[in-house]
């Protein structure tokens, strides 16, 4: 089986089956990190450009490493050294990307629709890497990587995503893609951080935290911005923390087994306590560590890859 | 210099008539309207089939001179205009510098006596450079033919300068026209708030920042006298206000573009910049609720808010991308197919919305075709198969969405003044 459309634009355009390709795939990649040599040579020769038009630490880095450890050639543009912030249009640089021939772009840009923009106006594969508030598909896919490997399965789980849902391209891949695969997910936060008609969405929607975690087997915090505050959306970090921050308390009243899930950078005391960030229940650096595998797994089968080959290149 | 139009079905509410008819235009004005006119030495065309109008105004347009003449100027817009079955356009003053004093207005009708292909009726801004703070000369702009006030492209934000402009305008007897946002309440939306900003990750633009603002206008102008128009009217709830202060005897007018009652916020998906305007589109509710509003009287005039940008400013990011799209040459076609084809009003009420209604509110002695009335006439094909395609637009700008679209019915002929300014039979 291969994935139908040549870009990865976010997980809205994937049916379940090319979902569950995808993180099938990743559980071939997923031990070569452990291995002697962090390396196979599936994308040999294959030129991947980072295109970070928004600053971003871990989601570069891993894509950086996923490449790399495909023997992939990649290449960092990223937007301060970028010809964008001498007012060339996206249209013009995505050009000049193109006439370096690469294979792939992986793209993160603050503007929601970035990538689709990349794809209808050029013919090189779009990886999107977040789009403003939009959608962040490869988090999706790694958080339901390491939903799956602790939990064995995704259908049938309640899922609570907390904190800045108007904001967060991360919950709307993450309501997109749990839904598809069956989950049951409940979005919470403060009426003034949850976007209009949310429901629409898919999921439930609630400004209650104890009603949204009770009995969850997943809780995924998000981190809040600071800006937010100066944008008028609560009145202080301190406020937010009591009503929506999570800690070993609150999450009492998960299930017993539940696990903790952020996808970082997190505010300890804020969103989430330290006692909690971890705890036991805690799986946010499995987060960080399945991210290389599942960015492996996205790249290699975008390059027209299939999964029975991927397990023999093992 | 005499022109006899013949075997055309007359539509003119303004003059109750609705029927078969010959019209004899001489210097310029209606001379005769009779059911049987000779006239050998008039220019003669038969119109068979055809019907002929009062000259339709649109109210509500972009030409961008002085300022930005990459994108439209008055000649090439007012060309547009006459393609699109208009004779005549209120041009709104976000130039640069803006229409905010005499000698701008003048620069535009002189701009416009030269090289227009239609009378162009200024309309001056509210305030001094469009600041929102202090009034500009209405009065001289008035006197050197303004048309109206607005600071169009942006609201009268101040609730204390609108009632100030609402007052002032009394002495000139011209409306203020608003455009309806309340800024703190859009802050940086780029489209409508609902699901589809929801799925797509925009900022919302959410309606009731609109309906606040005609209900604060409104409110202003019950309270101070004045006239006031509220531009481009989008959602159900403020076409629901001004329904109600019209029955209360507010002066109030308004109107509703085609792509407001042709197009919900789905067109957003895919991020296609050509379906950003602001307002933004709304959702299927607030459509239906113009489309009833377009029906009941309670909508004044169909206004295209023209708004051409570069082919190169629009292919952007979308929440990058300006706001607005061409309308001058899809507005007719939009409104024959949408709206009379489509059954929500018939053609006499069309005409109403297009010529009387946009004249009443720019206080124009124009809209009817009356014995001794300016000859400004459009002339329709109500069955016309026609095909927008924005490459053949007269238009420096090709920013539509409804480039492909086959429409029902379009304009053929255009005549200022008693002189064709356009014929596409």
């Amino acid at each position: 089986m291969k994935l139908a459309s040549p870009h990865l634009l976010g997980i809205e355009p994937l049916d379940p089956e090319e979902i569950k390709l995808i993180l099938d795939t990743a559980e071939g990649f997923s031990d070569i990190a452990t291995r002697e040599i962090k390396k196979v040579p599936t994308l040999r020769g294959k030129t991947v450009v980072n295109f970070f038009v928004e600053p971003s630490t871990r989601t570069r880095s891993s894509f950086e490493l996923a490449e790399k450890r495909l023997s992939a050639d990649s290449l960092n543009f990223s937007t301060s050294t970028s010809s964008l912030v001498k007012g060339e249009t996206l249209l013009d640089t995505l050009r000049n990307l193109e006439a370096m021939s690469p294979d792939f772009i992986v793209i993160r840009h603050s503007e929601a629709g970035a990538p689709h923009f990349l794809a209808r106006h050029g013919r090189t594969p779009i990886v999107n890497a977040g789009d403003g508030a939009h959608e962040h598909p490869t988090q999706a896919l790694l958080d339901a990587f390491t939903i799956r490997r602790r939990k064995e399965r995704i259908a049938g789980l309640k899922v609570a995503i907390v904190g800045d849902i108007l904001h967060s391209r991360v919950a709307r891949s993450n309501v997109c893609l749990l839904t598809k695969m069956g989950a049951e997910v409940v979005l919470c936060g403060p009426p003034t951080l949850l976007p209009r008609g949310a429901e629409c969405l898919g999921a439930r929607v609630t400004f209650r935290m104890d009603e949204a975690i009770e009995g969850a087997d997943v809780v995924m915090m998000l981190r809040i911005q600071r800006e937010r505050m100066q944008g008028g959306f609560f009145p202080t970090l301190r406020e937010y923390a009591s009503f929506y921050g999570l800690d070993a308390q609150r999450l009492k009243r998960a299930a017993r087994d539940a696990i903790v899930m952020h996808p970082g950078p997190i505010n300890r005391g804020v969103e989430i306590m330290g006692d909690v960030a971890d705890g036991e229940a805690s799986v946010i650096l499995d987060q960080v560590r399945s991210g290389v595998a599942v960015r492996m797994a996205v790249l290699y089968l975008l390059a027209g890859g299939e999964r029975e080959a991927a397990a023999q290149e093992r | 210099m005499k022109l006899l139009l013949k075997n055309a079905r007359v539509v003119d509410p303004a003059a109750g008539v609705d029927g078969a008819y010959d019209v004899l235009v001489e210097d310029g004005r209606i001379a005769r309207l009779a059911s049987r006119i000779e006239a050998s030495d008039a220019k003669t065309l038969d119109l068979t089939g055809l019907c002929v109008c009062p000259g339709f105004i649109d109210m509500h347009v972009h030409l961008r001179e002085p300022g930005q003449e990459w994108k439209e100027t008055i000649a090439t817009g007012t060309r547009a205009a006459a393609a699109g079955g208009f004779t005549g356009v209120a041009c709104m003053p976000n130039t640069q510098p803006p229409i905010d004093s005499r000698s701008v207005v003048e620069f535009v009708l002189a701009q416009a006596r030269q090289h227009g292909a239609v009378p162009v009726y200024p309309i001056g801004c509210v305030s001094k450079g469009q600041n929102g703070v202090e009034l500009a000369e209405m009065g001289d702009m008035a006197i050197a033919g303004a048309r109206g006030f607005s600071d169009d492209g942006k609201p009268v934000a101040s609730a204390g300068l609108m009632r100030r402009a609402l007052e002032y305008s009394r002495i000139f007897d011209l409306p203020v026209i608003d455009h309806c946002e309340e800024p703190t309440l859009v802050a940086g939306g780029v489209v409508h708030e609902g699901e589809v900003a929801t799925r797509l990750g925009l900022p919302g633009w959410p309606g009731v920042a609109e309906d606040v603002m005609v209900s604060r206008d409104i409110l202003l102008a019950e309270y101070t006298g004045g006239a006031i128009h509220i531009a481009h009217m989008s959602t159900g709830r403020s076409a629901e206000l001004v329904r109600r202060a019209k029955d209360a005897g507010v002066r109030v007018s308004c109107e509703v573009t085609p792509h407001h009652f042709a197009l919900t916020d789905e067109a957003v998906a895919g991020y296609d910049t050509h379906a950003k305007m602001n307002p933004p589109l709304r959702e299927e509710s607030d459509r239906q609720a113009l489309l009833a509003a377009i029906a009941d009287g309670t909508v004044d005039a169909i206004a295209s808010d023209h708004a051409p940008h570069n082919a190169d400013e629009k292919c952007v990011e979308f929440s990058r991308a300006p706001f607005g799209i061409v309308g001058l040459e899809t507005a007719v076609s939009l409104s024959l197919d949408r709206l009379v084809h489509g059954g929500v009003i018939g053609l006499a009420r069309l005409v109403e919305l297009l010529a009387s209604g946009p004249a009443a509110a720019l206080r124009l002695k124009k809209g009817s075709l009356r014995v001794g009335d300016d000859a400004d006439i459009t002339i329709l094909d109500l069955d016309r198969r026609v095909v927008v395609k924005p490459s053949a637009f007269e238009s420096k700008s090709v920013n539509t969405p409804f480039g492909g679209w086959i429409l029902r019915g379009g304009p053929v002929m255009t005549i200022v003044g008693g002189r064709i300014v356009h014929d596409a039979r």
